[in-house]
């Protein structure tokens, strides 16, 4: 009966973009939100991880080209990145900011994806603007491993995290985490209860008033029954029950009220001390870089545990390259 | 007493009925019928014993796809759209929110990639009844009344 009239180009592109969905529940193709990894995307990265830990040096990439986009410098990532690709004997181009890349000149993000595909066979890009690895990924014929959008996800940080979780109790379920710091802008922060989601946690959140966690993370926790407390003050009780105790920055800058920042500054500061009575399991982690949250003298405690973590960030990185290249770990 | 139409009848095509006045011409815009040869007639702040005031558009020969015309729902949720053959109304048809709308709305985020790059945008609607989006891209809420058309 209806009398159907040509497609519009607009309407192309939707039926196109419906098809592309139906792709987020097979296995991932890029990495752009922790979101999208189920808890079995997890498990396998993980596992994958140890291996690239006991024996990190393989030539998997070998006759390989990965490509590292960062439009925005983060050099601590990329040198991540970049050492988990060499260790895989694979080859690199790309920039470190996004004043020596094409950008500069006014070039969309999508012809600089669309040229790099052409050379590479996977993308690692980091990019200011929120969404931009979604989009990327999108369009792009080559995986995506998201470094970071803006303040939006940063999912290899997220994984690494689990990684040193996993490693460290044994175990990813039915752990109580304590998270300290700015809970409010924390992008690690937000990944990693999303990604902690799937192994029934219990979260307790310390933040300044400030800096509390939003309410749309306390809202995603009761959805799922996840236990959470929150607390105003880094009290002992909030260190000495818990198995992993996650220090973050807080940031002068976050702050309208500046009296404020004054007041809570050196509150939210771990010290040994504070450790004395915690768990034996406990672990002190932090995605770094760390300013004063954590004072020196935790460093030599055996539960600081947050150099390891950013180390097994390039095991992480491993698993997750060979992971969307379709390689299999041995 | 006859009583005289505000618009001609229509022998065959869609009639939008009661399109609050001040969105005619955004429903015009969001249902592209200016790119349309079809003859097609704009009735704007006609009386309405129901809404004071309100728009009515007759497209003739012209029969919509259901997500063309969902596009509307964001401006026109409560339109009366009428499927006329031969001055019969033959279907009505109701406007419902679609799960993901496409290069319609704004994103709000000044940081999103789809306010820096040519692109389209697109959000998932998280409450239909409340009418609350995110963007695909950048994740970000946005409510009701904080919505902003392209
Ligand atoms: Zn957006």
């Amino acid at each position: 009966m209806l009398n159907l009239p040509a497609f519009p180009a607009k309407f192309l592109i939707f039926v196109n973009k419906n098809t592309h969905t139906k792709n987020r529940f097979m296995k991932p193709r890029s990495l752009v939100d922790i979101g999208n990894y189920g808890k079995d995307d997890i498990l396998r990265i993980l596992k994958s991880a140890a291996k690239f830990k006991a024996n990190p040096n393989r030539d998997y990439l070998q006759g390989k080209v990965c490509a590292t986009l960062f439009f925005e410098p983060s050099t601590r990532t990329r040198l991540s990145f970049e050492t988990a690709v060499n260790r895989l004997r694979g080859r690199i181009v790309g920039f470190s900011d996004a004043a020596t890349s094409s950008s500069s000149k006014g070039e969309s993000l999508k012809d600089t994806i669309m040229m790099v595909s052409n050379y590479t066979d996977l993308i690692i890009m980091r990019h200011h603007l929120e969404g931009s690895a979604r989009y990327a990924s999108e369009i792009s014929p080559v995986p995506i491993i998201n470094a970071g959008d803006g303040a939006n996800q940063h999912p290899t940080q997220t994984l690494l995290d689990l990684f040193t979780i996993y490693e460290t109790q044994g175990t990813l379920e039915n752990l109580t985490i304590t998270i300290v710091g700015d809970l409010k802008y924390g992008r690690a922060v937000h990944s990693l209860i999303q990604g902690l989601a799937h192994f029934r946690p219990t979260f307790h959140f310390v933040a300044p008033e400030e800096l509390k966690i939003p309410d749309k993370y306390k809202q995603f926790c009761d959805k799922l029954a996840i236990r959470y407390r929150e607390f105003s003050d880094f009290s002992p009780e909030a260190i000495n029950s818990v198995d992993i105790l996650y220090m973050t920055r807080v940031q002068r800058e976050r702050f309208t009220d500046l009296m404020e920042y004054e007041k809570v500054k050196n509150v939210y500061v771990l010290h040994n001390d504070m450790l004395a009575d915690s768990k034996p399991n406990l672990k002190v982690l932090h995605p770094l870089p760390r300013v004063k949250e954590i004072s020196q003298d935790v460093d030599d405690n055996p539960k600081a545990y947050y150099f390891q973590q950013a180390k097994n960030g390039m095991f992480t990185r491993q698993a997750v390259i060979c992971d969307l290249l379709g390689i299999e770990v041995e | 007493m006859k009583k005289e139409l505000q618009v001609a009848a229509l022998q065959n095509g869609t009639s939008i009925d009661h399109i609050p006045s001040d969105q005619v011409f955004k429903v015009v815009s969001l249902l592209q019928l200016d790119k349309l040869g079809n003859p097609i007639t704009i009735g704007s702040n006609l009386t309405s014993k129901k809404m004071g005031k309100k728009g009515i558009i007759k497209i003739a020969d012209k029969f919509f796809r259901e997500d063309e015309i969902n596009r509307i729902a964001l401006v026109a949720p409560n339109v009366n759209l009428n499927i006329i053959k031969e001055y019969e109304v033959v279907d009505k048809k109701n406007v419902a929110l679609p799960d993901t709308i496409i290069d319609i709305v704004k994103c709000n985020n000044p940081k999103c990639i789809t306010n820096n790059e040519p692109m389209p945008t697109r959000f998932d609607v998280i409450d239909k009844e409340k009418v609350k989006l995110r963007c695909h891209y950048c994740e970000i809420r946005i409510e009701k009344e904080d919505i902003i058309l392209k």
